[in-house]
């Protein structure tokens, strides 16, 4: 198991380095040249050409790639202009909100999503089946941030039952009650697709499983047809789920970035469009990287999970 | 029937889906010869306007901007980028996945690393890191959604590229001299184009919703050019104030993607040949029951019988026969063998008895099954689960397939103890462990905890069996547990089988193709053809003078050990489709002494002391002799 584990986190280390190249690369695509931005109306071609030579952007574009990699390893991921301090401090303050949202919105659509698909394919052509057939298209062609303005409308302007935005109260305690309350919609709004598409999947996959030999052993024991269904058919679908939930924690990631937006929640997504609008490539930049590598690691994650799911795997 | 429904209820859906979708469309297309305002002329006079306002039917949003013309023309722009933004991802990913499909080889490896990288990223990173080096614009956020797509349709086509690289019909063109290009555009290509469409209609709803993501996080289109996104981020401002402004162009989002999704799904799921087929719906707890005729008289004796059972598959209109009107009968201490080729209705007559026939397809449509003259067909699930496991047990072949792959085969016998047992998992254990030993599992403390996978055949067999005794049951029904088995490992099971019937009294009833096998263990034997008993008799006399002509081709198919040079006779032909059975003798097709008269009306089974032939010429002389 242990041997496992590190096999797949040395794996890792080409796929981060790859995406430090991909990250690299399109920031290397973006027109015009920092030194004249610097400069402003000072930039005389002397003036550029010295800027240039201190900023390291006269060295061929690998070796500049280099010296990006190697700051960055120790930690040191340039400064924001826009916010004047430290990209890494920021970045890491920001996901740390990132995480509670997504974290929360994951668990969510992890648990009802496959709750939901089991149940689906228990019930195959049933009330229940179309009543949840149904409502998972529509929660796949909801765009998610349309749906979290709807929810402000509903749940927090016109029952009250929610604040309308923000992680923390502007007066009051920042406890647990206080988060859970504003974390509640957005984590919900965020969830909602991904539920759908799990949803799906889970049905698919148990209804395969449900017409395999060993499903008809269990039913030929005795056993009753609810841990038919739970015990027996779902742990071996899991096998084809979990790699879906490893890919849906990727979709949720994502929309967090529109959830942020719609819930004013200080999170990194909100932070990287800010960046993009102010024009702070290196915020944006240390973002993406840290996001990115982030979920390299969860997928790390889901694999030993799946080995542990399955024994076939580990041997 | 409920599933035929279901699946023209779907497709009635996505019919509903491509009409609105064309609507739109129509609609959208209109919109320059619509009597309709310019949508980007202010007038802040008459700011949010609420809808059904005199000369703004949706209203008007925070510059006095008719919102109706800016929902036409929002749509058409944001239709118009999904649709670019996947015909460019599609082309872009397949003439990639094409490519490092067909050409293979380090090439194919550079590329699909590269994908794979590219799929790493959590896609709205990616697309936001395009953004930010191209800078907003709708244009821009049009290239970064399809580049975002074009590793998915790369890795689809290139999966179904390396599928066709190796096909006939390409390497027919590789030697008639054409070039590999040549070979792409005119082989490979109409191939995979259908793929590409069904990628591309799944995939382009998720496009759009993409495109008016960017827009909305004021990325994409800029003002005062408005797609639907964006509108929509313009109108967040004044969501508490005036919500209508956001909700027109929402819900038309919502209503695009939804019905393009219908129809994606309807074209996929019309694709699917396993739907249609019902492969893919799942069987129920029991086989259902619908009975055209009362249960029959008991009749027979024994501690089980099956009495005139009749099982049918139900696939669309056709009704496969699988069982024929079957009676059985086993008492207490007897082993009864079913024998008969793969399709002969052994295993759907085996499984009836406790309702294990995968339903749907499978119909229980006539019979009973009556234990201790109790009759099973249409019993609650309750007690047929009750009777399962604790009265009438199962083994099954192949038990790697019929293990559960994911759990020890000790947590597996502990739940078939524990199914019917009210007692502790630590008692369950202890005897689980007995059940081991009883079926001679060498080291059955350490063996229960290994999984299936780890075990050999032979040992996987035994567990099948100890899982089977685990409740001390009256019957077994052995469904041919020996055929995936080599044959020394076959010769212990039997041996094992038949010493635990004579130590605890079991009723056996085996099920199998081979002769040698029934010879060994059963004391009578029943032989079935299309569905239907044939003959039935005492072992050893149907073996020496087996009565009907098929069970005489059958057992001159057994190769026996020292008897000289006789001559191996295969049945010639197929057995029919059970959906198509002939009038009269099923086997009439196949045998040699058939005559016009075995063409014509139902042949009973003839009773005639212990013996029961469904012939009307029964052999006379032993079949051996003949043979020889």
């Amino acid at each position: 198991m242990g041997g496992y584990i590190l096999r797949r986190l040395l794996s890792a280390v080409p796929v981060l380095l790859g995406i430090t190249v991909i990250v690299f690369l399109i920031m290397a695509l973006i027109p015009g040249d920092p030194a004249t931005a610097i400069l402003g109306s000072y930039a005389t071609p002397e003036n550029v050409a010295r800027i240039n030579r201190e900023l390291g952007l006269d060295a061929p574009l690998w070796r500049q790639y280099l010296i990006w990699l190697g700051n960055m390893l120790q930690g040191d991921f340039g400064q924001s202009f826009a916010l004047n301090r430290p990209v890494l401090d920021e970045v890491l303050e920001r996901f740390g909100a990132t995480l509670i949202l997504a974290g929360t919105a994951f668990v969510l659509c992890s648990l009802l999503g496959v709750i939901a698909g089991t149940i689906s394919a228990a019930n195959q052509y049933g009330w229940a089946d179309k009543a949840i057939t149904f409502t998972v298209l529509l929660g796949i062609s909801i765009p998610s941030f349309f749906l979290g303005m709807m929810m402000i409308l509903l749940f927090a302007v016109r029952l009250r039952w929610f604040p309308v935005s923000g992680m923390w109260p502007i007066y009051g305690a920042r406890d647990a009650a206080a988060l859970i309350s504003h974390l509640a919609m957005p984590a919900i709004a965020l969830a909602v697709v991904a539920t759908g598409v799990i949803a799906r999947l889970s049905r698919s996959a148990l209804l395969e499983v449900l017409r395999q030999d060993f499903i008809r052993t269990a039913r030929a024991k005795g056993v009753h047809e609810r841990s038919v269904i739970w015990r027996h058919a779902l742990r071996a679908a899991m096998v084809s789920i979990l790699p879906v939930l490893g890919i849906q924690a990727g979709f949720v990631l994502s929309g967090a970035v529109y959830i942020e937006i719609v819930f004013q929640w200080p999170g990194i997504g909100r932070m990287l469009v800010d960046a993009i609008l102010r024009r702070d490539i290196l915020l944006v930049q240390g973002g993406v990287i840290v996001v990115a590598a982030c979920y390299v690691f969860f997928n790390i994650i889901v694999d030993v999970a799946q080995s542990l799911l399955d024994p076939r795997i580990r041997t | 029937m409920t599933g035929a429904f279901f699946l023209f209820s779907r497709n009635r859906l996505a019919l509903v889906g491509g009409i609105v979708l064309c609507l739109v469309v129509l609609l959208v297309l209109a919109a320059p010869i619509l009597p309709l305002t310019d949508p980007d002329v202010t007038n802040t006079a008459n700011r949010y306007l609420p809808p059904l306002s005199e000369g703004a039917l949706l209203g008007t949003d925070h510059l006095g901007r008719d919102l109706l013309s800016r929902l036409l023309w929002g749509t058409r722009l944001s239709l118009a980028v999904g649709f670019a933004a996947a015909a460019i991802a599609a082309t872009i990913g397949a003439a990639i996945g094409v490519i490092a499909g067909f050409y293979g080889g380090r090439l194919d490896n550079v590329i699909m690393r590269g994908v794979d990288m590219l799929m790493a990223f959590p896609y709205i990173l990616l697309a936001l890191a395009i953004v930010a080096a191209l800078g907003p614009g709708l244009l821009n956020a049009l290239i970064a959604v399809a580049a975002v797509n074009v590793p998915f349709f790369a890795r689809n086509i290139r999966g179904i590229t390396v599928g066709l690289a190796h096909k006939e019909f390409v390497d027919a063109a590789r030697l008639s001299g054409l070039s590999r290009p040549q070979i792409i555009l005119t082989e490979i290509l109409p191939n995979v184009l259908p793929v590409i469409v069904i990628a591309m209609s799944t995939t382009i709803g998720w496009m759009i919703l993409e495109t008016a993501g960017l827009s909305f996080l004021g990325l994409g289109s800029q003002p005062p050019q408005a797609d639907l996104g964006s509108m929509l981020g313009e109108a967040r401002a004044a969501l508490i104030s005036h919500p209508h402004t956001s909700v027109v162009p929402g819900v038309m989002i919502l209503i695009i993607v939804m019905s393009i999704n219908l129809l994606g799904d309807g074209i996929r799921d019309a694709l699917d040949p396993r739907l249609k087929s019902g492969a893919l719906s799942r069987p129920m707890a029991a086989t259902r029951v619908r009975r055209q005729a009362p249960a029959p008289e008991p009749n027979l004796e024994g501690i089980l019988t099956v009495e005139g059972l009749e099982t049918e598959f139900h696939v669309g209109p056709r009704k496969l026969r699988a069982v024929g009107g079957v009676s059985l009968s086993v008492k207490p201490g007897e082993c009864i063998g079913i024998i008969g080729e793969s399709g002969s209705g052994k295993s759907v007559t085996a499984l009836s008895v406790t309702g294990l026939v995968a339903s749907p397809p499978g119909v229980i449509t006539g019979g009973a099954v009556r234990y201790r003259g109790d009759d099973l067909i249409g019993a609650p699930y309750e007690r047929l689960r009750a009777v399962r496991g604790r009265e009438i047990a199962y083994i099954f072949q192949d038990p790697l397939a019929t293990l559960h792959p994911l759990y020890r085969v000790g947590d597996q016998l502990v739940e078939a103890i524990k199914a019917h047992q009210k007692i502790g998992t630590e008692e369950a254990r202890g005897k689980a462990v007995e059940l081991l030993r009883d079926v001679r599992i060498p080291n059955p403390e350490r063996r229960i905890s290994d999984y299936p996978h780890e075990m050999s055949g032979g040992m996987r067999q035994r567990v099948g069996i100890a899982m089977a005794l685990a409740n001390d049951p009256e019957v077994i029904i052995a469904d041919e547990p020996t055929t995936a088995l080599d044959v020394t490992v076959q010769a212990q099971i039997l041996s094992l089988l038949d010493d635990l019937r004579r130590s605890r009294d079991l009723a056996i009833i085996f099920i199998t193709h081979d002769f040698g096998v029934v010879a060994q263990l059963c004391d009578r034997v029943a032989v079935m053809y299309a569905g239907k008993v044939v003959e039935e008799g005492p072992t050893k006399a149907v073996l020496a003078a087996p009565r009907h002509p098929y069970t005489a081709r059958l057992i001159a198919c057994v190769p026996e050990l020292g008897g000289g040079r006789r001559r191996l006779e295969a049945i010639p032909g197929l057995p029919p489709a059970v959906d198509r059975l002939p009038e009269g003798c099923a086997f009439a097709e196949r045998c040699n002494k058939a005559r016009s008269a075995c063409r014509e009306g139902h042949i009973p089974l003839a009773q005639e002391g212990d013996r029961a032939v469904r012939c009307l010429f029964p052999e006379e002389a032993p079949a051996r002799e003949a043979a020889e």
